[in-house]
C-alpha cells in the first residue's frame, strides 16, 4: 500500500548521484539548484500525499513497512544466523519526522540558492545536501537498527563534509573532523547496544525487537545496558554533555548548513532514536532518569554558556544544545510525544533563527560578532520581523510554537512518575536565560545604535530565495504549537499508537494537575517574559550594566566566555596523552625498541654465530686435520673408557 | 573438461607473459610494459570464467584438477577453489593489473625484470591460493618471496635492502617450521593404520583430526606462527612497516592487498579445521593478540609521519579485526573475516595507489610536506575521501560489511566470553576515524602552499589513466557495502561447514571433519 515510499529516499539520492557526478561541469547555477532543492521538493510532497494516505486508515492499520533487498546477512540460511534487510518502516512517527526533514529541508534548499550563490563550490554544496536528506530519510524511515545506523552515519558524514565545506581555512578542518570523531565515541555505543540486541533479541529489527522486549518486565538488566549504550550514541549524535562539544564548532561550516544539520534534523537524531526504542528505554528505569538528569543538566548548562558568547551563529549553537536537553528531559520523564512535539517546534524557529542569522551574516559582510551590529532592523525588516517570531518561540512566550511544546515539557517534568520539582525547576531555570539569551541575541544585533562602520559595510536584506522561506518558517514558528493543545494534543493523539507500548510499561499517561497544572504554567510563562524584558533593558538603556557585571564577576564571566573550559580539559585530559602514549611508548618504546630492536639484536647474534663457526671452516687442511684426529682420539677414548 | 584445467591456466597465465617479457629486448620498455598490462589483465578475464562458473549452492572445492607428482610419497599437482579461495583469486587477479598500470610511469629502471617479476608474484599468489596439496602449497608460498624480495630489494626506496632482507628472513623464519610440520602431518598420515605418506590437503583433512591433541599444539603453533608473521599479529609486525615504507607502489599494494590476506587464508583453511581442538585452546591468546593487534595498530597508525607507515600500520589494526572474526568461531565473525579481506585488500590497496600517486608527483611521503592538496587536485580529493571512508568503516561503504559482521560473531562466540575483546576491539572504530581524518586533514585540507610547491614540485589532478585505476576499486567498495551478496554468499557453505565442526569438534563429537570428504568424493 505505501511501496512508493521508498521513491521519498530515492529523488535525494538521484539528486547526490547527478550533481556529484556531473556538478563540476554544469554551468547553469540555476539549474544545479533546481535539482538539488527539486528532489528534495519532490521528496516532500510524496511524504505530504504518504501522510494524507494515512489519515484515512484506522490507526491501528497505519504501520507498514517495504521491503526492497537483504543487505547484510551471513547468507548462510542458518535461523540464528544475522539478517538485515533494507526496509523501511512508515508509522505515525517516522512520517512526521520525514515530513520535517524533507520540509524543513526543501525551504533551506531553497534559500541556499540564495546564499550560497557566490560560492565556487555550488555544485559540490547541494550535492552534499541531497546526500544528507537521503541519510537522514534512512535514519528516520529505516525498519531495523543497521540501516538507521547507516543513516546515522551517514548523517554524520555528511556533516563532515559540510563542516568542512570551505576546506580551506584551518579551523574549518579542525571543526569538520572533531565533530565526526566526538560522533564516533558516541557511535561506539551504538554498535556495541546493537551487539548486544542482537544477541539478547536475535534480530537488529524494530518490530521483532520491540515485541519480545514488551515481554521482558521492568528494570531488566540487560535493557539497562542496552539504552545506557544508545543513549551514548544519543549523547553524541545529539550533543548532549560530555559530548557537545563538537556542535559549536560545527558553526564552521555555511549557515544553511547550521540551520538544517546542526539545529533542525540531524541533531535530533538523538532524540529520535530514544522515542523509537521507547519501549526498551521503559525498561530501564534507571536509564531513564539519567535522560532526564543529563536534558535538564545540559539544557541549564549550555543556556549559561549562552549568555555572555558574541558570535551570532554560538549563541545559536549552545541555544540548540539545550533545547536538545529539554527534549531528552521528555524522554527521561517518559512525555515521548511532548519531546518529539518539541523537535517539530524546535525544527520550525531554530531552522528560522539559524537563516535569519544568515541573512544578518550576509548583509554584514561575513560579520558574526554581535557586538559590531545594532540597529540593523532598519535595514533588514524582513529579517528582522521573521527572526523576532522565532525568539519570542522559542522563549515559550503565548501562542507562539515553543511555548506550548516546552510547556509540555516543564509540566511533564513535574508531574509524571518519572518527573520531579528538581528537574521542573532545572528546566524553568534554563527557560529564563533562554529568554534573557535570545533577547540579548535580538537587541544587540537589530536594535539600539549602529556599532558598524556604514562607510564599510551596507547592510540589505536578502533576495526573495532567502526571505520567502524565512517568512514561511516563521508562519510555521507561530501556529505549530497548536498542534500540542494540553488536552486536546492532535500530536499526541497521532503518536499515541507509537508510544503506548512504553507508557503501559511505566504505567504513566496523562496526568491532569487541575489549578497546579495552570499555576506552573504562569510561572514559566511570567519567568520568560521577564527574561525577555529584562534583555531588553539591559543592553537597550543600561548597556553598562553588562559590562560591570562582568568585571565584578571576572572569574565567572570568564569561564562563561571560554564555555567552562571544557576543550582544553579534553585536550589535556585525553587528546594529549594518548597522543604522547602512542607515540612514546607504543611506537618509540615498545616497537621500535623493543620488538624491534629484539628482531634486530636476535639477528646480531646469529651473525655473529655465523662469523664464529665460519672460523671451523677455514679451507685450511692442517687445521682440518688436527680436528679429524682430536675426534677420533676422542671417540676412541670414549669407547675404552665407557 | 575445460573446467579442469580453467584454474591451471588461471595460475599459470602470468607465467606464460612472464617467460614472454624475458625474451623481449630491454629496451621496448613501452612493450613490456603493455604486455604486462595485458598479461594480467587477461588472467583477471579469464579469473572471471571461475567466478561465474563456481555453484555456491555446494559445500566443497570445485574445479579441481589433480596429478600425481610424486608417487612415491603420494604428493601431487592438486588445485581447487572454494568460495574463499575463488574471493582471493578474484582479488588477486583484479589488483595486479591496477597496480601495474596505477604505477606506469613509476618505475624507471630495469622495466623488463620488474614486469617480469609481478607476473612471477602473481603466479605465486593464486597458486597459493589454489593448492589443495600441502607441498604444492608450500612450493607457492615459498616462491612468492623472491620475486617480492627482489621488488623490494631493487625498487625499492633508500632502505630499501634492510627491509627486503627483514621481511624475507621474518617469513622465512616462520615458512620454515611450517615445512617440518608438513613433513611430520605427512608422515603421521602413514602411520595410521592402511595410510601412506600424503600431503594432500583432502585427505589430511580425513586424517588429522587423528591426531593426538599435544601433537595438534605443536602444528597448529608451527603453521600458526607462519601465518601469524604474515597476517602480521602482534608482536610479530614489524617487517610490515619497513616493508611497505620502502617497496615501490606496486609492491605495495600487492602487499597489503593480497600477501597478507596469506596468513588469514591459512588460518582458515589449514588451522582450523586441521587442528581443530588446538584451535579452540587457542582462542584465548590468538583473540588477545589480534585485540591488542586492533587497538594498538590504530594508535601507532595515529602517530606516524610518515602517509605510507600511518597504512601500514592501520593494517596491523584491520587484520586484527579478521583474526578476531576468525577465532570467534561463528558464522558472522568467519563471513566478516573473509569479505573483510577483500575489503582490506581494496581499500588498503587503493590508499597505497593513492599515497604512490602523490609520491610520482612530489616525492615525498611526509605528511608535514602537505597541506591544501584538496584545492589543487580536487579529484584526487574525492578520491581519496571515498578510500578514507572505506578504511573507516563507514555504513554503506565496504569496510563496514566485514568490521560489524566481525563484531557481531565475537560478540554472540560462545566459546569464550568475547564481550570485552569486542568491547575494546570496537575502540579500533574510534580510533581508526581518529588517524584517518587527522592524517587526510593535514594532508589535504587548509590552505595550498603558497607558491604552489610541493617537495619542490608542481600538483596536477589525476590523469585518466589514474582516474580508470580507481574508478573499479571505488566501484566494488561501495557495491560490497550496499549489496554483498554476491560476495558473501560464495563462502557462505565453507563458513558454515567450519563453525559446524568447530562446535562439533568443541562438543566432543567424533564427526569432525569426516563429511568433507565424503562430499568431495562424491562430487567430480
Amino acid at each position: 500500500m505505501y511501496s512508493y515510499a521508498p521513491l521519498i529516499i530515492v529523488f535525494p539520492l538521484i539528486g547526490f548521484l547527478v550533481l556529484g557526478l556531473f556538478g563540476s561541469r554544469m554551468k547553469n547555477k540555476k539549474l544545479i539548484g533546481v535539482i538539488g532543492s527539486g528532489t528534495v521538493g519532490l521528496s516532500f510532497f510524496l511524504a505530504l500525499a504518504l501522510f494524507i494516505q494515512m489519515l484515512g486508515i484506522e490507526p491501528g492499520q497505519r504501520k507498514q513497512s517495504v521491503e526492497l533487498f537483504t543487505w547484510l546477512s551471513t547468507f548462510t540460511g542458518s535461523s540464528n544466523s544475522l539478517t538485515v534487510n533494507v526496509a523501511y518502516q512508515i508509522d505515525q512517527l517516522s512520517i512526521l519526522m520525514t515530513l520535517i526533514v524533507t520540509g524543513v529541508g526543501f525551504l533551506i534548499h531553497i534559500y541556499s540558492i540564495g546564499y550560497m550563490h557566490n560560492d565556487t563550490g555550488f555544485w559540490r554544496f547541494f550535492a552534499y545536501m541531497n546526500l544528507f536528506i537521503f541519510a537522514m530519510l534512512n535514519l528516520v524511515l529505516a525498519d531495523n537498527f543497521l540501516l538507521m545506523f547507516l543513516g546515522w552515519e551517514g548523517v554524520g558524514l555528511c556533516s563532515y563534509l559540510l563542516i568542512g565545506f570551505w576546506y580551506e581555512k584551518k579551523f574549518t578542518g579542525d571543526a569538520a573532523k572533531k565533530a565526526f570523531i566526538v560522533n564516533r565515541v558516541g557511535d561506539f555505543g551504538f554498535i556495541l547496544g546493537m551487539l548486544l540486541i542482537f544477541s539478547t533479541f536475535g534480530s537488529l529489527n524494530f518490530s521483532t525487537v520491540f515485541n519480545s522486549a514488551s515481554l521482558l518486565s521492568v528494570g531488566n538488566t540487560t535493557a539497562l545496558w542496552i539504552t545506557m549504550l544508545l543513549f551514548i550514541g544519543a549523547m553524541g549524535k545529539s550533543a548532549q554533555i560530555p559530548l557537545y562539544v563538537w556542535l559549536p564548532d560545527a558553526m564552521a561550516g555555511p549557515t544553511p548548513v547550521s540551520a538544517l544539520i546542526h539545529a533542525a534534523t540531524m541533531v535530533t537524531a538523538g532524540v529520535y532514536m530514544v522515542a523509537r526504542c521507547s519501549i526498551l528505554f521503559a525498561l530501564a528505569p534507571v536509564t531513564m532518569e539519567f535522560i532526564a538528569i543529563v536534558g535538564a543538566v545540559t539544557a541549564v548548562f549550555a543556556a549559561t554558556i549562552g549568555l555572555v558568547q558574541n558570535d551570532i551563529k554560538k549563541i545559536l549553537a549552545y541555544s540548540t544544545i539545550s533545547q536538545l536537553g529539554y527534549m531528552f528531559l521528555a524522554m527521561g520523564v517518559a512525555a515521548f510525544s511532548a519531546g518529539i512535539f518539541h523537535l517539530m517546534t524546535h525544527a520550525f524557529f531554530k531552522a528560522l533563527l539559524f537563516l535569519g542569522s544568515g541573512a544578518v551574516i550576509h548583509a554584514m559582510h561575513d560579520e558574526q560578532d554581535i557586538q559590531k551590529m545594532g540597529g540593523l532592523k532598519k535595514y533588514l525588516p524582513v529579517t528582522y520581523k521573521t527572526f523576532l517570531i522565532g525568539a519570542i518561540a522559542i522563549a515559550g512566550i503565548p501562542p507562539f510554537a515553543g511555548f506550548f511544546s516546552k510547556d509540555e515539557i516543564l509540566w511533564r517534568a513535574f508531574s509524571s512518575e518519572q518527573g520531579s520539582p528538581v528537574l521542573w525547576l532545572l528546566g524553568v531555570f534554563g527557560a529564563a536565560m533562554t529568554a534573557f539569551y535570545m533577547f540579548r541575541l535580538v537587541t544587540l544585533t537589530f536594535e539600539g545604535e549602529k556599532r558598524f562602520d556604514p562607510h564599510r559595510v551596507h547592510p540589505h536584506e536578502a533576495p526573495k530565495t532567502m526571505t520567502m522561506p524565512l517568512i514561511i518558517l516563521a508562519i510555521l514558528s507561530i501556529v505549530g504549537g497548536f498542534v500540542g493543545i494540553p488536552h486536546a494534543s492532535v500530536i499526541e493523539n497521532w503518536l499515541e499508537p507509537v508510544f503506548s507500548p512504553a507508557q503501559y510499561k511505566l504505567l504513566s499517561g496523562e496526568h491532569t494537575g487541575g489549578l497546579m497544572e495552570y499555576l506552573l504554567m504562569f510561572v514559566s510563562v511570567a519567568i520568560a517574559v521577564s527574561g525577555t524584558y529584562a534583555a531588553r533593558w539591559i543592553y537597550l538603556q543600561r548597556a553598562e550594566l553588562a559590562v560591570s557585571l562582568a568585571r565584578r564577576y571576572p572569574r565567572i564571566y570568564r569561564t562563561l566566555l571560554n564555555k567552562y573550559y571544557v576543550d582544553e580539559i579534553y585536550d589535556a585530559v585525553v587528546v594529549a596523552p594518548t597522543v604522547k602514549i602512542s607515540n612514546d611508548i607504543l611506537w618509540k618504546a615498545i616497537d621500535v625498541t623493543m620488538i624491534d630492536g629484539s628482531v634486530n639484536g636476535s639477528a646480531k647474534i646469529i651473525n655473529g654465530i655465523g662469523k664464529i663457526l665460519r672460523k671451523i671452516q677455514t679451507g685450511i687442511a692442517q687445521s682440518y686435520a688436527v680436528v679429524f684426529i682430536g675426534g677420533i682420539l676422542f671417540v676412541i677414548t670414549w669407547l675404552l673408557l665407557r | 573438461m575445460i573446467s579442469e584445467f580453467i584454474l591451471t591456466a588461471v595460475i599459470f597465465l602470468p607465467l606464460i607473459f612472464a617467460i614472454v617479457v624475458l625474451f623481449l629486448p630491454k629496451e621496448n620498455e613501452r612493450i613490456i610494459k603493455l604486455i604486462g598490462f595485458v598479461g594480467t589483465a587477461l588472467t583477471f578475464l579469464v579469473s572471471l570464467v571461475l567466478y561465474f562458473g563456481f555453484d555456491a549452492a555446494i559445500f566443497g572445492f570445485q574445479f579441481q584438477q589433480k596429478n600425481i607428482w610424486i608417487s612415491s610419497l603420494n604428493i601431487g599437482y592438486h588445485v581447487g577453489i572454494d568460495g574463499m579461495s575463488l574471493l582471493l583469486i578474484l582479488l588477486t587477479t583484479f589488483l595486479t593489473p591496477l597496480a601495474l598500470l596505477g604505477t606506469w610511469n613509476s618505475i624507471q629502471q630495469q622495466i623488463k625484470n620488474y614486469t617480469a617479476m609481478v607476473l612471477l608474484l602473481e603466479v605465486g599468489m593464486i597458486g597459493v591460493f589454489a593448492s589443495l596439496d600441502l607441498f604444492l602449497f608450500y612450493i607457492f608460498w615459498e616462491a612468492m618471496l623472491i620475486p617480492m624480495y627482489f621488488i623490494i630489494g631493487i625498487w625499492g626506496g633508500q632502505n630499501r635492502i634492510y627491509a627486503a632482507v627483514k621481511f624475507f628472513l621474518y617469513t622465512l623464519f616462520g615458512s620454515v617450521l611450517m615445512l617440518v610440520a608438513i613433513i611430520s602431518l605427512g608422515y603421521f598420515a602413514s602411520t595410521v593404520p592402511g595410510g601412506l605418506f600424503t600431503t594432500d590437503l583432502l585427505d589430511l583433512y580425513h586424517v588429522a583430526p587423528m591426531l593426538p591433541v599435544n601433537m595438534q599444539m605443536w602444528m597448529f603453533a608451527a603453521f600458526g606462527l607462519s601465518f601469524a608473521i604474515k597476517v602480521p599479529l602482534w608482536p610479530l609486525h614489524t617487517w610490515l612497516p619497513d616493508a611497505h615504507v620502502e617497496a615501490p607502489t606496486a609492491g605495495s599494494v600487492i602487499l597489503a592487498g593480497v600477501l597478507l590476506k596469506m596468513g588469514t587464508y591459512g588460518f582458515i583453511r589449514f588451522n582450523l579445521p586441521l587442528f581443530a581442538d588446538a584451535s579452540l585452546r587457542a582462542i584465548p591468546l590468538m583473540c588477545t593478540l589480534a585485540v591488542i593487534g586492533i587497538v594498538y595498530g590504530a594508535l601507532v597508525a595515529m602517530v606516524q609521519t610518515d602517509i605510507k607507515k600511518l597504512v601500514a600500520y592501520s593494517s596491523v589494526s584491520h587484520l586484527g579485526f579478521v583474526m578476531l572474526g576468525i577465532f570467534s568461531m561463528t558464522e558472522e565473525g568467519l563471513q566478516g573475516a573473509i569479505i573483510q579481506m577483500v575489503n582490506h585488500g581494496l581499500s588498503t590497496g587503493a590508499l597505497f595507489l593513492l599515497v604512490g600517486m602523490l609520491y610520482d608527483r612530489t616525492h615525498t611521503r611526509l605528511i608535514v610536506d602537505y597541506g591544501g592538496v584538496a584545492k589543487l587536485m580536487p579529484i584526487f580529493a574525492t578520491f581519496f575521501m571515498i578510500i578514507s571512508f572505506s578504511s573507516i568503516g563507514l555504513p554503506g561503504l565496504n569496510g563496514f560489511i566485514g568490521e560489524f559482521l566481525i563484531m557481531i560473531g565475537s560478540f554472540k562466540s560462545t566459546l569464550i566470553d568475547n564481550r570485552v575483546f569486542t568491547g575494546i576491539a570496537g575502540l579500533g572504530i574510534i580510533f581508526s576515524a581518529v588517524y584517518m581524518l587527522w592524517m587526510y586533514q593535514r594532508v589535504m585540507f587548509g590552505p595550498a602552499h603558497q607558491d604552489g610547491l610541493y617537495g619542490g614540485h608542481h600538483l596536477t589532478d589525476l590523469t585518466k589513466r589514474e582516474i580508470a585505476v580507481l574508478v573499479p576499486i571505488v566501484l566494488f567498495i561501495v557495491w560490497i557495502g550496499i549489496y554483498p551478496k554476491p560476495f558473501l554468499s560464495k563462502s557462505a557453505k565453507l563458513v558454515k561447514h567450519t563453525v559446524e565442526q568447530m562446535e562439533s569438534v568443541k562438543h566432543g563429537s567424533q564427526v569432525r571433519f569426516l563429511g568433507y570428504v565424503q562430499l568431495q568424493s562424491g562430487k567430480k
